[in-house]
Protein backbone atom coordinates (compact mmCIF):
# COMPACT_ATOMS: atom_id res chain seq x y z
CA UNK A 1 0.00 0.00 0.00
CA UNK A 2 2.66 2.61 0.75
CA UNK A 3 4.82 1.62 -1.85
CA UNK A 4 2.36 2.13 -4.16
CA UNK A 5 0.98 5.62 -2.80
CA UNK A 6 4.88 6.49 -3.02
CA UNK A 7 5.54 5.47 -6.70
CA UNK A 8 2.35 7.20 -7.74
CA UNK A 9 2.64 10.65 -5.64
CA UNK A 10 6.27 10.77 -4.23
CA UNK A 11 6.19 14.47 -3.42
CA UNK A 12 2.95 13.74 -1.26
CA UNK A 13 4.06 10.75 0.36
CA UNK A 14 7.57 12.69 1.23
CA UNK A 15 6.02 15.31 2.52
CA UNK A 16 4.25 13.18 5.05
CA UNK A 17 7.07 12.49 6.55
CA UNK A 18 8.54 15.67 6.88
CA UNK A 19 5.35 17.16 8.76
CA UNK A 20 6.57 14.59 11.62
CA UNK A 21 10.24 15.80 11.25
CA UNK A 22 11.47 12.70 9.83
CA UNK A 23 12.29 10.55 7.46
CA UNK A 24 11.86 7.64 5.33
CA UNK A 25 14.55 5.91 6.06
CA UNK A 26 14.37 6.66 9.84
CA UNK A 27 17.03 10.02 9.98
CA UNK A 28 16.12 12.90 11.75
CA UNK A 29 16.30 15.97 9.41
CA UNK A 30 19.69 17.07 9.90
CA UNK A 31 21.11 13.53 10.85
CA UNK A 32 24.11 12.08 8.29
CA UNK A 33 24.34 8.69 6.80
CA UNK A 34 26.96 6.47 7.99
CA UNK A 35 29.70 7.38 6.71
CA UNK A 36 32.50 4.52 6.24
CA UNK A 37 36.06 4.92 4.82
CA UNK A 38 38.33 2.73 3.75
CA UNK A 39 42.01 3.80 2.95
CA UNK A 40 44.41 1.84 0.41
CA UNK A 41 42.21 -0.39 -0.73
CA UNK A 42 43.81 -0.19 -4.26
CA UNK A 43 47.20 -1.46 -3.92
CA UNK A 44 48.47 -0.73 -7.88
CA UNK A 45 47.94 2.86 -6.97
CA UNK A 46 49.79 5.07 -4.86
CA UNK A 47 46.86 6.36 -2.67
CA UNK A 48 43.04 5.83 -2.75
CA UNK A 49 40.17 5.57 -0.78
CA UNK A 50 37.12 3.98 -0.71
CA UNK A 51 34.28 6.18 1.34
CA UNK A 52 30.96 5.07 1.81
CA UNK A 53 27.60 7.88 2.49
CA UNK A 54 24.61 5.28 3.14
CA UNK A 55 25.05 3.91 -0.22
CA UNK A 56 26.59 6.17 -2.14
CA UNK A 57 29.82 4.53 -2.65
CA UNK A 58 33.28 6.57 -3.96
CA UNK A 59 36.45 5.43 -5.03
CA UNK A 60 39.65 7.31 -5.65
CA UNK A 61 42.70 6.26 -6.79
CA UNK A 62 45.41 9.14 -7.73
CA UNK A 63 47.95 8.45 -10.34
CA UNK A 64 50.90 10.60 -10.88
CA UNK A 65 53.57 11.24 -13.77
CA UNK A 66 56.05 13.73 -14.06
CA UNK A 67 55.18 17.15 -15.74
CA UNK A 68 53.92 19.77 -14.34
CA UNK A 69 53.06 20.26 -10.47
CA UNK A 70 49.12 20.49 -11.00
CA UNK A 71 45.97 17.71 -10.09
CA UNK A 72 44.06 17.04 -12.51
CA UNK A 73 40.86 15.36 -11.27
CA UNK A 74 38.10 13.90 -12.87
CA UNK A 75 34.51 12.94 -11.40
CA UNK A 76 33.21 9.76 -13.51
CA UNK A 77 29.80 8.44 -13.17
CA UNK A 78 29.41 5.05 -14.97
CA UNK A 79 26.33 3.68 -15.93
CA UNK A 80 26.27 1.02 -13.52
CA UNK A 81 26.20 3.36 -10.61
CA UNK A 82 22.74 4.28 -11.31
CA UNK A 83 19.76 4.26 -13.05
CA UNK A 84 20.22 7.86 -14.46
CA UNK A 85 23.30 7.83 -16.19
CA UNK A 86 24.18 6.60 -19.60
CA UNK A 87 27.25 4.95 -21.00
CA UNK A 88 29.00 7.99 -23.85
CA UNK A 89 30.45 10.55 -23.10
CA UNK A 90 30.32 12.44 -19.49
CA UNK A 91 26.68 13.64 -18.47
CA UNK A 92 26.43 17.04 -17.02
CA UNK A 93 26.09 15.69 -13.57
CA UNK A 94 29.37 14.15 -13.67
CA UNK A 95 31.21 17.68 -15.69
CA UNK A 96 29.48 19.99 -12.89
CA UNK A 97 30.65 17.29 -10.20
CA UNK A 98 34.55 17.10 -11.53
CA UNK A 99 34.82 21.19 -11.68
CA UNK A 100 33.15 21.49 -8.24
CA UNK A 101 35.93 19.19 -6.86
CA UNK A 102 38.84 20.93 -8.79
CA UNK A 103 37.54 24.30 -7.67
CA UNK A 104 38.12 22.67 -4.28
CA UNK A 105 41.47 21.95 -4.73
CA UNK A 106 42.41 25.24 -5.88
CA UNK A 107 40.08 27.11 -3.52
CA UNK A 108 41.28 25.59 -0.02
CA UNK A 109 45.04 24.66 -1.21
CA UNK A 110 44.50 21.36 0.06
CA UNK A 111 48.29 21.26 -1.29
CA UNK A 112 50.86 23.52 -2.45
CA UNK A 113 51.57 23.12 -6.33
CA UNK A 114 55.27 24.11 -4.85
CA UNK A 115 55.17 20.62 -2.88
CA UNK A 116 54.85 19.13 -6.08
CA UNK A 117 57.45 20.62 -7.79
CA UNK A 118 60.53 18.09 -7.90
CA UNK A 119 62.99 20.34 -9.57
CA UNK A 120 62.17 23.80 -10.26
CA UNK A 121 61.83 24.52 -13.99
CA UNK A 122 62.32 21.02 -15.51
CA UNK A 123 60.09 18.48 -13.65
CA UNK A 124 56.87 18.23 -11.05
CA UNK A 125 54.33 15.71 -10.16
CA UNK A 126 51.24 15.72 -11.47
CA UNK A 127 48.90 14.04 -9.71
CA UNK A 128 45.59 12.76 -11.72
CA UNK A 129 42.62 11.90 -9.37
CA UNK A 130 39.84 9.90 -10.49
CA UNK A 131 37.08 9.62 -8.52
CA UNK A 132 34.64 6.82 -9.42
CA UNK A 133 31.30 6.70 -8.24
CA UNK A 134 30.12 2.77 -7.65
CA UNK A 135 26.69 3.65 -6.46
CA UNK A 136 25.02 6.53 -6.68
CA UNK A 137 22.26 7.75 -3.94
CA UNK A 138 22.58 11.34 -3.54
CA UNK A 139 24.76 13.45 -2.21
CA UNK A 140 27.21 12.71 -4.79
CA UNK A 141 29.56 15.60 -3.91
CA UNK A 142 30.06 15.17 0.08
CA UNK A 143 31.68 11.73 -0.73
CA UNK A 144 33.80 12.82 -3.39
CA UNK A 145 35.21 15.72 -1.39
CA UNK A 146 35.97 13.33 1.46
CA UNK A 147 37.18 10.38 -0.79
CA UNK A 148 39.47 13.01 -2.22
CA UNK A 149 40.76 13.84 1.08
CA UNK A 150 41.46 10.59 2.45
CA UNK A 151 42.78 9.09 -1.05
CA UNK A 152 45.62 12.36 -0.72
CA UNK A 153 46.29 11.87 2.51
CA UNK A 154 46.90 8.23 1.35
CA UNK A 155 49.18 9.19 -1.30
CA UNK A 156 52.73 8.31 -1.07
CA UNK A 157 55.11 9.64 -3.92
CA UNK A 158 58.30 8.10 -4.58
CA UNK A 159 61.27 10.58 -4.71
CA UNK A 160 63.19 11.30 -7.77
CA UNK A 161 66.18 12.73 -8.18
CA UNK A 162 67.96 13.83 -11.66
CA UNK A 163 71.17 12.06 -12.50
CA UNK A 164 73.98 14.53 -13.39
CA UNK A 165 75.21 13.02 -16.19
CA UNK A 166 72.42 11.58 -18.01
CA UNK A 167 69.49 14.85 -17.28
CA UNK A 168 67.38 12.05 -16.66
CA UNK A 169 65.03 11.62 -13.89
CA UNK A 170 65.29 8.81 -11.44
CA UNK A 171 63.08 7.77 -9.04
CA UNK A 172 63.71 5.53 -5.81
CA UNK A 173 60.49 3.50 -5.38
CA UNK A 174 62.24 2.36 -2.00
CA UNK A 175 61.96 5.63 -0.57
CA UNK A 176 58.08 6.93 -0.50
CA UNK A 177 57.32 9.93 1.04
CA UNK A 178 53.29 11.63 2.02
CA UNK A 179 52.15 14.65 0.44
CA UNK A 180 52.10 17.72 2.54
CA UNK A 181 47.65 18.17 3.12
CA UNK A 182 47.56 21.60 4.57
CA UNK A 183 44.09 21.51 5.16
CA UNK A 184 40.93 19.43 5.33
CA UNK A 185 37.77 20.51 3.66
CA UNK A 186 34.78 18.94 4.22
CA UNK A 187 31.82 19.31 2.15
CA UNK A 188 28.35 19.14 3.47
CA UNK A 189 25.29 19.48 1.32
CA UNK A 190 21.41 20.15 2.08
CA UNK A 191 18.33 19.93 0.30
CA UNK A 192 15.79 22.64 0.35
CA UNK A 193 12.18 21.26 0.23
CA UNK A 194 9.43 23.28 -0.62
CA UNK A 195 11.20 26.64 0.03
CA UNK A 196 11.46 25.90 3.80
CA UNK A 197 12.62 22.97 4.98
CA UNK A 198 16.14 21.92 5.02
CA UNK A 199 17.44 18.51 5.05
CA UNK A 200 21.09 17.35 5.35
CA UNK A 201 23.07 14.55 3.34
CA UNK A 202 19.76 14.01 0.72
CA UNK A 203 19.54 10.72 -0.79
CA UNK A 204 18.98 10.19 -4.55
CA UNK A 205 15.31 10.41 -4.48
CA UNK A 206 15.28 13.36 -1.89
CA UNK A 207 17.26 15.13 -4.78
CA UNK A 208 15.13 14.30 -7.06
CA UNK A 209 12.16 15.61 -5.16
CA UNK A 210 14.27 18.20 -3.53
CA UNK A 211 13.63 22.41 -4.72
CA UNK A 212 16.82 23.06 -4.27
CA UNK A 213 20.50 21.89 -3.25
CA UNK A 214 23.35 23.99 -1.16
CA UNK A 215 27.07 22.82 -0.61
CA UNK A 216 29.42 24.46 1.98
CA UNK A 217 32.74 23.46 1.56
CA UNK A 218 34.38 24.30 5.03
CA UNK A 219 37.78 23.81 6.47
CA UNK A 220 39.37 23.69 9.93
CA UNK A 221 39.31 27.47 10.74
CA UNK A 222 35.45 28.03 10.18
CA UNK A 223 37.09 29.49 6.40
CA UNK A 224 34.75 28.26 4.07
CA UNK A 225 36.24 26.95 0.64
CA UNK A 226 33.28 27.38 -1.42
CA UNK A 227 29.61 27.36 -1.05
CA UNK A 228 27.45 25.88 -4.01
CA UNK A 229 23.99 26.64 -4.54
CA UNK A 230 23.37 25.85 -7.87
CA UNK A 231 20.19 27.74 -8.68
CA UNK A 232 16.38 26.58 -6.61
CA UNK A 233 14.48 28.38 -3.92
CA UNK A 234 15.91 31.33 -2.25
CA UNK A 235 17.55 31.20 1.65
CA UNK A 236 17.36 33.79 3.69
CA UNK A 237 20.97 35.14 5.06
CA UNK A 238 19.16 33.16 8.59
CA UNK A 239 18.97 30.05 6.85
CA UNK A 240 22.26 30.04 5.64
CA UNK A 241 23.48 30.17 9.25
CA UNK A 242 22.12 27.33 10.26
CA UNK A 243 23.33 25.40 7.79
CA UNK A 244 27.17 26.88 8.52
CA UNK A 245 26.52 25.98 11.96
CA UNK A 246 25.76 22.52 10.75
CA UNK A 247 29.04 22.41 8.53
CA UNK A 248 31.38 23.08 10.93
CA UNK A 249 30.07 20.25 13.22
CA UNK A 250 30.13 17.46 10.50
CA UNK A 251 33.38 18.89 9.62
CA UNK A 252 34.96 18.15 13.23
CA UNK A 253 32.45 14.42 12.51
CA UNK A 254 34.43 13.77 9.30
CA UNK A 255 37.79 15.11 10.77
CA UNK A 256 37.59 12.26 13.91
CA UNK A 257 36.92 9.72 11.29
CA UNK A 258 39.98 10.43 8.97
CA UNK A 259 42.39 11.12 11.92
CA UNK A 260 40.93 7.97 13.39
CA UNK A 261 41.73 6.12 10.13
CA UNK A 262 45.17 6.98 9.17
CA UNK A 263 45.90 6.13 13.06
CA UNK A 264 44.88 2.70 12.38
CA UNK A 265 46.96 2.77 9.46
CA UNK A 266 50.29 3.98 10.27
CA UNK A 267 51.58 0.81 11.48
CA UNK A 268 51.73 -0.89 7.98
CA UNK B 1 7.54 45.97 -32.36
CA UNK B 2 6.20 43.97 -29.35
CA UNK B 3 3.26 41.15 -29.15
CA UNK B 4 1.95 40.23 -26.07
CA UNK B 5 0.98 36.73 -26.91
CA UNK B 6 3.05 34.34 -24.27
CA UNK B 7 2.84 31.42 -26.46
CA UNK B 8 4.65 32.91 -29.57
CA UNK B 9 6.84 35.16 -28.39
CA UNK B 10 10.77 35.05 -28.66
CA UNK B 11 12.64 37.67 -26.88
CA UNK B 12 16.15 38.73 -26.63
CA UNK B 13 17.58 41.05 -24.13
CA UNK B 14 21.25 42.40 -24.43
CA UNK B 15 22.01 43.39 -20.48
CA UNK B 16 25.60 45.42 -20.68
CA UNK B 17 27.51 46.18 -17.58
CA UNK B 18 29.92 48.97 -18.04
CA UNK B 19 32.18 46.90 -20.88
CA UNK B 20 30.81 43.57 -20.31
CA UNK B 21 28.50 42.46 -22.85
CA UNK B 22 25.98 39.33 -22.77
CA UNK B 23 23.21 39.12 -24.99
CA UNK B 24 20.39 36.58 -23.77
CA UNK B 25 18.20 35.75 -26.63
CA UNK B 26 15.16 33.06 -25.85
CA UNK B 27 12.91 31.29 -28.07
CA UNK B 28 9.95 29.64 -27.38
CA UNK B 29 7.89 28.93 -30.37
CA UNK B 30 8.79 30.94 -33.20
CA UNK B 31 7.71 33.96 -34.26
CA UNK B 32 7.21 37.44 -33.75
CA UNK B 33 10.24 39.02 -32.65
CA UNK B 34 10.26 41.16 -29.00
CA UNK B 35 13.54 42.74 -28.54
CA UNK B 36 15.39 44.80 -26.85
CA UNK B 37 18.45 46.15 -26.35
CA UNK B 38 20.70 47.20 -23.52
CA UNK B 39 23.37 50.41 -24.24
CA UNK B 40 26.90 50.03 -22.46
CA UNK B 41 28.04 52.98 -21.05
CA UNK B 42 31.19 54.05 -22.31
CA UNK B 43 34.70 51.53 -21.36
CA UNK B 44 35.20 52.92 -17.90
CA UNK B 45 32.94 55.09 -16.74
CA UNK B 46 33.30 56.05 -13.04
CA UNK B 47 31.15 54.57 -10.20
CA UNK B 48 28.31 56.40 -9.82
CA UNK B 49 27.87 57.99 -6.51
CA UNK B 50 26.37 55.96 -3.44
CA UNK B 51 26.48 52.69 -5.28
CA UNK B 52 29.62 50.68 -6.22
CA UNK B 53 28.14 49.41 -9.30
CA UNK B 54 29.32 50.30 -12.50
CA UNK B 55 27.32 52.37 -15.19
CA UNK B 56 24.82 50.66 -16.40
CA UNK B 57 21.77 51.00 -18.99
CA UNK B 58 18.83 49.01 -20.83
CA UNK B 59 17.64 50.64 -23.50
CA UNK B 60 14.79 49.36 -26.19
CA UNK B 61 16.58 49.43 -29.49
CA UNK B 62 15.95 46.31 -32.46
CA UNK B 63 17.97 44.34 -33.66
CA UNK B 64 18.33 43.60 -36.86
CA UNK B 65 19.80 40.02 -37.20
CA UNK B 66 17.03 37.54 -35.61
CA UNK B 67 19.06 34.84 -35.24
CA UNK B 68 22.42 36.59 -34.23
CA UNK B 69 22.32 34.17 -31.13
CA UNK B 70 24.65 31.58 -30.33
CA UNK B 71 25.79 29.39 -27.23
CA UNK B 72 29.13 28.41 -25.89
CA UNK B 73 28.74 24.56 -25.26
CA UNK B 74 32.44 23.59 -24.68
CA UNK B 75 34.35 23.34 -22.08
CA UNK B 76 33.07 21.96 -18.24
CA UNK B 77 33.37 25.85 -16.88
CA UNK B 78 30.78 26.53 -19.25
CA UNK B 79 28.94 23.83 -18.56
CA UNK B 80 28.86 24.31 -14.49
CA UNK B 81 28.07 27.90 -15.55
CA UNK B 82 24.99 27.16 -17.81
CA UNK B 83 23.99 24.55 -14.93
CA UNK B 84 24.02 27.62 -12.88
CA UNK B 85 21.64 29.45 -14.76
CA UNK B 86 19.36 27.21 -16.06
CA UNK B 87 18.92 26.17 -12.32
CA UNK B 88 17.83 29.70 -11.67
CA UNK B 89 15.81 30.23 -14.20
CA UNK B 90 13.88 27.33 -13.04
CA UNK B 91 13.31 28.29 -9.95
CA UNK B 92 11.02 31.24 -10.82
CA UNK B 93 9.89 30.59 -14.46
CA UNK B 94 6.30 29.38 -13.82
CA UNK B 95 6.58 26.10 -15.67
CA UNK B 96 3.37 24.65 -15.26
CA UNK B 97 1.90 26.97 -17.47
CA UNK B 98 3.86 26.11 -20.23
CA UNK B 99 3.18 22.39 -20.14
CA UNK B 100 5.00 20.31 -22.97
CA UNK B 101 7.27 23.10 -23.74
CA UNK B 102 11.26 23.93 -24.23
CA UNK B 103 12.35 27.22 -23.18
CA UNK B 104 15.77 27.91 -24.20
CA UNK B 105 17.59 30.93 -23.60
CA UNK B 106 20.85 31.47 -25.59
CA UNK B 107 23.53 33.89 -23.99
CA UNK B 108 26.25 34.99 -26.27
CA UNK B 109 28.88 36.77 -24.51
CA UNK B 110 29.73 39.67 -26.63
CA UNK B 111 32.94 40.96 -24.31
CA UNK B 112 34.27 39.82 -20.95
CA UNK B 113 35.23 42.43 -18.37
CA UNK B 114 34.75 41.04 -15.32
CA UNK B 115 31.61 39.78 -13.04
CA UNK B 116 30.68 37.63 -16.36
CA UNK B 117 28.14 35.01 -14.37
CA UNK B 118 26.60 38.18 -12.69
CA UNK B 119 26.14 39.74 -16.59
CA UNK B 120 24.63 36.46 -17.66
CA UNK B 121 21.96 36.41 -15.18
CA UNK B 122 20.88 39.70 -15.55
CA UNK B 123 20.74 39.12 -19.54
CA UNK B 124 19.24 35.87 -19.37
CA UNK B 125 16.32 37.45 -16.77
CA UNK B 126 15.62 40.28 -18.81
CA UNK B 127 15.51 38.20 -22.01
CA UNK B 128 12.46 36.21 -19.63
CA UNK B 129 10.87 39.31 -19.38
CA UNK B 130 10.85 40.50 -22.82
CA UNK B 131 9.59 37.03 -23.85
CA UNK B 132 6.64 37.64 -22.15
CA UNK B 133 7.47 34.27 -19.80
CA UNK B 134 5.77 34.39 -16.14
CA UNK B 135 7.56 34.38 -13.39
CA UNK B 136 7.31 34.11 -9.43
CA UNK B 137 9.71 37.02 -9.38
CA UNK B 138 12.58 38.65 -11.21
CA UNK B 139 15.74 37.91 -10.46
CA UNK B 140 19.40 39.75 -10.46
CA UNK B 141 23.08 38.75 -10.47
CA UNK B 142 25.45 40.67 -8.13
CA UNK B 143 29.81 39.38 -7.90
CA UNK B 144 31.65 40.59 -4.91
CA UNK B 145 35.10 40.64 -4.69
CA UNK B 146 37.68 40.20 -1.38
CA UNK B 147 41.23 41.12 -1.73
CA UNK B 148 43.76 40.29 0.79
CA UNK B 149 42.73 43.17 3.55
CA UNK B 150 39.24 42.09 3.59
CA UNK B 151 37.53 45.16 1.59
CA UNK B 152 34.72 44.20 -0.02
CA UNK B 153 34.34 45.61 -4.08
CA UNK B 154 31.15 45.03 -5.55
CA UNK B 155 31.22 44.47 -9.90
CA UNK B 156 34.89 43.61 -9.94
CA UNK B 157 36.57 44.23 -13.21
CA UNK B 158 38.68 41.08 -14.93
CA UNK B 159 41.86 42.82 -12.93
CA UNK B 160 40.39 42.77 -9.40
CA UNK B 161 38.92 39.70 -9.93
CA UNK B 162 42.20 38.32 -10.27
CA UNK B 163 44.02 39.53 -7.74
CA UNK B 164 41.30 39.02 -5.19
CA UNK B 165 41.52 36.23 -2.72
CA UNK B 166 38.06 35.25 -2.86
CA UNK B 167 34.86 35.98 -5.69
CA UNK B 168 31.72 35.49 -4.47
CA UNK B 169 28.53 35.67 -7.22
CA UNK B 170 25.09 35.69 -5.68
CA UNK B 171 21.94 35.73 -7.66
CA UNK B 172 18.85 37.44 -5.77
CA UNK B 173 15.32 37.06 -6.24
CA UNK B 174 13.11 40.54 -6.45
CA UNK B 175 10.53 39.34 -3.87
CA UNK B 176 12.29 39.19 -0.87
CA UNK B 177 16.42 39.53 -1.65
CA UNK B 178 16.21 36.01 -0.79
CA UNK B 179 19.56 33.75 -2.68
CA UNK B 180 18.82 31.89 -5.25
CA UNK B 181 22.07 31.04 -6.11
CA UNK B 182 25.54 31.29 -5.37
CA UNK B 183 28.73 30.55 -6.87
CA UNK B 184 32.18 31.44 -5.30
CA UNK B 185 35.92 30.90 -5.56
CA UNK B 186 38.51 31.53 -2.92
CA UNK B 187 38.70 31.42 0.58
CA UNK B 188 36.90 33.14 3.18
CA UNK B 189 35.06 33.30 6.56
CA UNK B 190 31.64 33.22 7.80
CA UNK B 191 31.33 36.84 8.91
CA UNK B 192 32.67 38.15 5.33
CA UNK B 193 30.12 35.96 3.82
CA UNK B 194 27.77 37.63 5.55
CA UNK B 195 28.78 41.01 4.67
CA UNK B 196 29.08 40.15 1.02
CA UNK B 197 25.32 39.21 1.14
CA UNK B 198 24.30 42.18 2.45
CA UNK B 199 26.32 44.65 0.33
CA UNK B 200 24.95 42.31 -2.55
CA UNK B 201 21.38 42.48 -1.52
CA UNK B 202 21.77 46.31 -1.08
CA UNK B 203 23.28 46.38 -4.41
CA UNK B 204 20.37 44.40 -5.72
CA UNK B 205 17.88 47.22 -5.28
CA UNK B 206 19.94 49.45 -7.43
CA UNK B 207 19.71 46.35 -10.29
CA UNK B 208 15.70 45.60 -10.18
CA UNK B 209 15.17 49.71 -10.49
CA UNK B 210 17.52 49.89 -13.03
CA UNK B 211 14.70 46.81 -15.24
CA UNK B 212 11.77 48.77 -13.80
CA UNK B 213 13.02 51.99 -15.60
CA UNK B 214 14.30 50.24 -18.81
CA UNK B 215 10.51 48.26 -19.29
CA UNK B 216 8.90 51.25 -18.73
CA UNK B 217 10.64 53.28 -20.99
CA UNK B 218 10.17 50.86 -23.73
CA UNK B 219 7.26 50.63 -23.12
CA UNK B 220 5.97 53.79 -23.17
CA UNK B 221 7.84 54.63 -26.08
CA UNK B 222 5.98 51.60 -28.41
Amino acid sequence: MAAGFKTVEPLEYYRRFLKENCRPDGRELGEFRTTTVNIGSISTADGSALVKLGNTTVISPPTDAPDKGYVVTNVDLPPQCSWRFRSGPPGEEALVASQFIADVIENSQIIQKEDLCISPGKLAWVLYCDLICLDYDGNILDACTFALLAALKNVQLPEVTINEETALAEGNLKKKSYLNIRTHPVATSFAVFDDTLLIVDPTGEEEHLATGTLTIVMDEDGKLGCLHKPGGSGLTGAKLQDCMSRAVTRHKEVKKLMDEVIKSMKPK
Amino acid sequence: MVTQSVRSARGRAEVIIAATRGVGAMEEEMHTDAKIRAEIGTGCSPRGPGCSLRHFACEQNLLSRPDGSASFLQGVAEKSRERLIRNTCEAVVLGTLHPRTSITVVLQVVSDAGSLLACCLNAACMALVDAGVPMRALFCGVTCALDSDGTLVLDPTSKQEKEARAVLTFALDSVERKLLMSSTKGLYSDSELQQCLAAAQAASQHVFRFYRESLQRRYSKS
